[in-house]
């Protein structure tokens, strides 16, 4: 990657994730290839990053939203209105996270026969990753905003931008943890079954099947507060500001300070677990070819 | 005379055998931290090497004597344990020809991936496309999916990206496994004229007469020291003579 100069330098001394801006070329690249061999030899191909998330929806929708009575109804006053749209809309971002980070952190063993033969910025993988499962995240976001102006949504600028914050805070925090799992990886397999174990907890240590409100009102403020501190609970809040609010006739609460406070929280945490996934990645990389 | 490639006293050891199981570190700290939980194998000692911009230099040894750990000491892909590796210039490898193909994806598309992996910017991969179609003599078959080359077809069109990636110093590992016998013919001759145009090679390859053909100097390494540095017939003569 380096330029015609004429100096003596250093092979193999990555400039981090500017390496990855100076290689984006190869970055696109990357990234179509993933697109191009995700859903090879299959007949319904790129559908399929519809059926599973429009399955998963329908299986969640009936047993918590009808079974469970999350959905509100005549019959059953107390439980969220329009509540397919509030389950969808944190469902598409669970599942952004999910893909994002899982792909991640498999990504520098997976391309171990590259990297222990060619040296290239190895950020590369983890972040091809991310915007492959980002390509993967916008048809779902589409069939999220028809069923959402079929319900009459009618947001404001703030709500959108909120929205677009939410989705920032969950790409840099996959980025993040993608490169600090990914390197870790390398060394100990065990980091592929933690992660599967914790985007198993990330699905349900954020409001995404259920509400806030709920959290509150068994944990008390303390712990509900420790609850926000996650940046993917603090997304999704933004996620059903945006898309579910608007839908409602706005008498559903959302998280006190969520504007003021909770989104640039989030966005700082999201912000400190990428530096500390890029310091550790950096200092682990020099090792990769050997231990691969 | 410039120095492309500067290697200074540099060593690397690897570990042979980690062990990582939970029971094994529980008894190794039981008891009392005695001995080494991994093996260790010394694959490069304090070796120093300068090669100027132009020469053209072979890596001879046996199996595991260090030449190509060197080589990827020099690409950058492994990093010194001690002691310093420089470079001037873009430096690019055929080591493995075709490590950055993948199967699914046409001829057309492994180019690019290749042709980007190894350094080159999109204009330069447009611009010299059609050479490097040609010259590996793939025609109609560029926009088919690679798994149905036939393996010369594959190696040809791995190397015609690699050689035309015109980096200033090249790394070149066992480049004989390429193709028949008239493509190999090419590629010598194209590996002479890339010599000849004053780029730096530095060449591992254990066909004696084909380096001696290629290279001016001969590096002879054994268990991860230089024995011998000098003219590539001294060199292939010590390396006979072992």
């Amino acid at each position: 990657m380096t330029q015609t100069n004429s100096e003596l330098v250093r092979p193999g001394v990555s400039g981090g994730l500017a390496d990855v801006v100076r290689a984006r070329f190869l970055l696109k690249l990357l990234v179509r290839k993933e697109l191009k061999v995700r859903y090879r030899g299959s007949v319904l191909g790129l559908l399929w990053s519809y059926v599973k998330p429009g399955v998963q929806f329908i299986v969640f929708y009936v047993a918590l939203g009808i079974f469970l009575g999350l959905e509100q109804s005549p019959t059953n006053r107390g439980g969220l209105p329009n509540y397919a749209i509030y389950l969808f809309s944190g469902i598409i971002l669970i599942n952004f996270f999910t893909e994002a980070l899982g792909n991640a952190s498999r990504s520098i063993v997976g391309n171990g026969g590259l990297i222990k033969k060619i040296y290239l910025p190895r950020q590369l993988f983890p972040v091809a990753s991310v915007w492959v499962s980002a390509v993967h995240f916008f048809p779902q976001l589409m069939i999220l905003l028809v069923a959402c102006f079929f319900s009459g949504w009618n947001p404001n600028l703030i709500q959108l931008l909120a929205a677009v914050a939410g989705f920032l805070i969950v790409a840099l925090l996959a980025t993040g943890l993608g490169l600090l799992f990914g390197a870790a990886n390398v060394y100990f397999r065990d980091s592929e079954n933690f992660v599967d174990m914790l985007l198993m907890i990330a699905t349900w240590a954020s409001p995404v099947m259920y509400a806030w409100t709920m959290v509150q009102a068994k944990v008390g403020d303390f712990w509900f507060t420790v609850y926000q501190m996650n940046p993917i609970t603090i997304a999704v809040e933004t996620f059903h500001y945006a898309f579910w609010l608007p839908t409602t006739d706005g008498a559903q609460a959302i998280p006190p300070h969520l504007l003021s406070l909770w989104i640039p929280v989030g966005v700082l945490i999201s912000a400190a677990i990428l530096l500390w996934g890029q310091l550790t990645f950096r200092r682990l990389e020099g090792r990769f070819a050997q231990e691969l | 005379m410039t120095i492309a490639i500067e290697v200074k006293s540099i060593d690397k050891q690897f570990v042979l055998r980690r062990s990582r199981s939970i029971k094994e570190v529980f008894v190794w700290l039981i008891k009392g931290r005695k001995g080494e939980l991994s093996e260790k194998f010394h694959a490069l000692k304090g070796v120093d090497l300068e090669v100027q911009q132009g020469e053209t230099v072979a890596l001879l040894g046996f199996n595991g004597s260090g030449k190509s750990t060197l080589l990827k000491h020099i690409s950058g892909v492994m990093i010194p344990d001690s002691g310093t590796v420089r470079t001037r210039g873009r430096v690019a490898g055929l080591i493995e020809v075709g490590a950055g193909f993948h199967h699914d994806l046409s001829g057309r598309d492994n180019v690019y991936l290749n042709g980007a992996i190894l350094g080159m910017t999109e204009e330069q991969i447009n611009e010299r496309f059609q050479s490097i179609v040609d010259f590996a003599e793939i025609g109609q078959f560029i926009d088919t999916e690679v798994k149905f080359y036939s393996s010369g077809m594959y190696l040809r069109l791995a190397f015609s990206v690699a050689v035309h990636t015109d980096p200033e110093v090249f790394l070149v590992d066992e480049i004989l496994a390429v193709g028949d016998e008239p493509f190999q013919k090419k590629c010598i001759a194209k590996i002479q004229e890339l010599a000849s145009d004053g780029k730096t090679l530095v060449v591992v390859s254990h066909d004696l007469d084909l380096v001696s053909r290629i290279c001016d100097r001969g590096v002879l390494l054994d268990h991860g020291e230089v024995r011998f540095d000098g003219p590539i017939h001294e060199a292939v003569a010590k390396m006979r003579g072992q």
